[in-house]
């Protein structure tokens, strides 16, 4: 009754064009940004620290993987890895040059990531699908590894931690632990926002274009002119760059300080791809939704059987978690393989005949 | 320079100067490398005769190794702790084809190897709320101590030996199983193509139960030789990843691959820790199997027996 595009004419190319063409989505996403924006003013420091920040962190790294295996089909356990790079070039870049901006900071360390990435990409032009995917753990031990293994990166400090210095922008605290979550959030949030809006954009122009054609048959995409070469190492490169940059957020805004540890496959590589999975592949807003999703399923597990009473040893508590959370996504995939992304979609094409059946 | 020395030069001196030290490395390689075998067979199975690339694998022989040590820590005997966690292990292959398999053919691969990590976490999970989560040791009579060869210059485990000819025994029935029953023939048409298999008269369940339970009982070999070695923990499901590099070096398809790859991989390992690992600081050993894989993808993609890629627009 209310979302319908009938009677919303366009009469230019970039009225015609817009991200969203549909009056109702517009004012649905601005409500949303808004809401967001405005969520430091009734949650908690329990929430923000632990919850939102920690989404808004892993849905800019699942939308960078997201580009990279949705978009140009290049399959990619490496996440934590790029993650990693980019926030040990974050930690060494604040640190070590007096009077960096840290905006600027993360923005050079997604770019350190991204070169990572084009490293790590090319064995992408010889092989694909899974073979692809373990080429990456590749990076992801590896990397891991040296920054385990030389001092250098974590500054010689004998804990071996990385810890996030205490930053201004625009004369607020927003790194380090001494920043409000306040601050911090809404640091995440304008990454995030700035993030999707990118990759919006990216994926619906020539690059976009080209990487979708890669992702279905790379042949075919190269015989209509499409170079692989630039095309897949692009692909590394842009995803690597929203995973540095994640990466570094974790450690400045979120974590405030960590070890490897933080970025290995389990904690990392892993969460993400499932974020992306159930999330759909392909899809930006599926992204998001998907971490919402995996961040929050944990946190409810945990939180829920002292909630209605019932007590159980800590150890118990884990694998009973694990198991339901195992079970949560093999159900997932069994009712909904491609995720969230579709699952809006059909509420979206009910939701314009509502409240008449067709 | 000096790096460059310790990388290129030195190793190769210290092999020239002490061979037999070098030779004792290989052989303990060739030993762990047997095992690696071990856990990559069980992903070979599934992936050829369901597409499937099996995560949970590293998790089933943790589960069926932490089943047979819990059998026996009641008091079971070995025999029939050992047929009773067959029958767990087939019970488990009816439980998947049931509840998962059946209702994913002719997903993406992608989405198969989703489900197969969310298995990996049922499995961890259960194995762990039934016979709890601390170090077990397993006493399965495979006799420990080490003996000379090559006149006491060299010296070798019984244990490891054992392991090795175990490991092949496996493999040889496998490669005879796959090559000449109608079963095995039947499971190589299903890796091809579920839908053709399924038109020409193949069960598809009974086919995926099949090497399902394979899968398992090859998982439960696996458990028992490594738990035997180093005693049932969680990071025995770990050993999943060491067995990755070794899949994608001999190939996702290929039973003898995989046994190439895992020897290739666990010798390669040892021999970079011994000689090269003092260039690099130590602790090589977790990524250099997978440096050695992608080095050998880089020039054959599909693995060294992989069957070739043959792609059409």
């Amino acid at each position: 009754m209310f979302y319908r595009e009938a009677g919303q004419f366009k009469t230019t190319y970039q009225g015609d064009q817009a991200v969203f063409p549909i009056l109702q989505d517009k004012i649905a996403v601005f409500a949303v940004i808004i809401l967001a924006y405005s969520v430091p003013l009734f949650a908690n420091e329990y929430w923000l620290q632990a919850i939102f920040i920690q989404f808004l962190v892993f849905a800019l790294m699942a939308i960078g993987l997201n580009l990279l295996m949705g978009y140009a089909g290049q399959v990619s356990l490496g996440t934590g890895a790029f993650a990693a790079v980019g926030a040990y070039a974050c930690y060494k870049l604040t640190t070590n040059i007096e009077g960096m901006n840290v905006i600027v900071a993360i923005l050079l360390s997604g770019g350190c990531a991204a070169a990572v990435g084009i490293v790590f990409g090319l064995p992408s032009l010889r092989i694909k699908g899974f073979y692809l995917a373990v080429a990456t753990l590749a990076a992801q031990f590896f990397i891991l590894w040296l920054f385990n293994k030389v001092g250098w990166f974590y500054n010689d400090n004998p804990s071996g931690t990385i810890t996030a210095p205490p930053r201004e922008v625009f004369g607020v605290l927003v790194t380090g632990p001494s920043a409000s979550p306040e601050a911090r959030y809404i640091v995440c949030l304008t990454a995030l926002i700035i993030g999707a809006w990118v990759a919006t954009n990216l994926v619906r122009g020539r690059i976009g274009r080209s990487w979708m054609a890669i992702r279905d048959m790379d042949i075919a995409a190269e015989i209509i002119g499409i170079r692989p070469l630039q095309t897949k190492l692009l692909a590394f490169a842009i995803s690597s760059f929203y995973c540095g940059v994640a990466g570094a957020l974790m450690i400045f805004c979120w974590l405030g300080s960590a070890e490897t540890e933080a970025f290995d496959l389990a904690n990392v590589s892993f969460r993400v791809l499932f974020m992306i999975i159930i999330g759909g592949l392909g899809s930006i807003g599926g992204s998001i939704l998907g971490a919402a999703f995996i961040i929050l399923v944990p946190i409810f597990l945990t939180n829920f059987p002292p909630m209605v009473g019932i007590e159980i040893s800590t150890a118990l508590q884990k694998h009973f978690e694990e198991i339901i959370f195992g079970v949560m996504i093999v159900a997932f995939l069994i009712i909904e393989p491609e995720g969230f992304a579709r699952l809006w979609q059909i509420l979206r094409e009910k939701l314009r005949k509502w409240p008449f059946p067709y | 320079m000096e790096f460059l020395t310790a990388v290129f030069v030195t190793p190769f001196i210290e092999i020239y100067e002490s061979p037999f030290y070098f030779l004792e490395l290989v052989l303990v390689g060739l030993s762990t490398g047997v095992l690696y075998s071990l856990v990559a067979l069980g992903f070979v199975l599934i992936f050829k005769a369901s597409g499937m690339f099996n995560f949970a694998q590293g998790a089933m022989v943790l589960f069926a190794a932490l089943t047979l040590v819990g059998l026996m820590e009641h008091g079971v005997p070995l025999w029939a702790a050992l047929l009773l966690s067959i029958a767990v292990m087939v019970v488990l292959a009816f439980v998947v084809e049931r509840c998962m398999l059946r209702y994913l053919v002719n997903q993406e691969g992608l989405i198969l190897f989703m489900a197969t990590i969310g298995l990996n976490f049922i499995l961890e999970g259960t194995g762990q709320l039934m016979w709890g989560s601390d170090v077990k040791r397993l006493e399965v009579g495979i006799p420990d101590r080490p003996f000379d060869i090559l006149g006491g210059k060299v010296l070798l485990n019984t244990f490891d030996v054992t392991a090795a000819l175990i490991g092949a025994l496996l493999v040889i029935s496998l490669a005879v199983f796959f090559q000449k029953t109608p079963m095995g023939r039947a499971l190589r048409a299903v890796a091809d193509d579920h839908q053709a298999a399924l038109s020409v008269g193949i069960p598809l369940k009974t086919i995926w139960i099949a090497v399902w339970t394979i899968a398992g009982i090859v998982a439960l070999v696996a458990g028992i030789v490594w738990g035997a070695k180093s005693g049932v923990q969680f990071s025995l499901s770990l050993i999943a990843l060491k067995a990755l590099p070794v899949l994608i070096l001999g190939g996702f398809t290929s039973v003898p691959g995989a046994i190439v790859g895992g020897l290739i991989i666990g010798v390669g390992e040892k021999v970079a820790e011994g000689f090269w690992g003092p260039a690099f600081g130590g602790a090589i050993e977790n990524w250099f199997a997978y440096m050695l894989a992608l080095a050998f993808l880089v020039f054959r993609p599909q693995g060294l027996f992989g069957e070739k890629i043959i792609e059409r627009v």
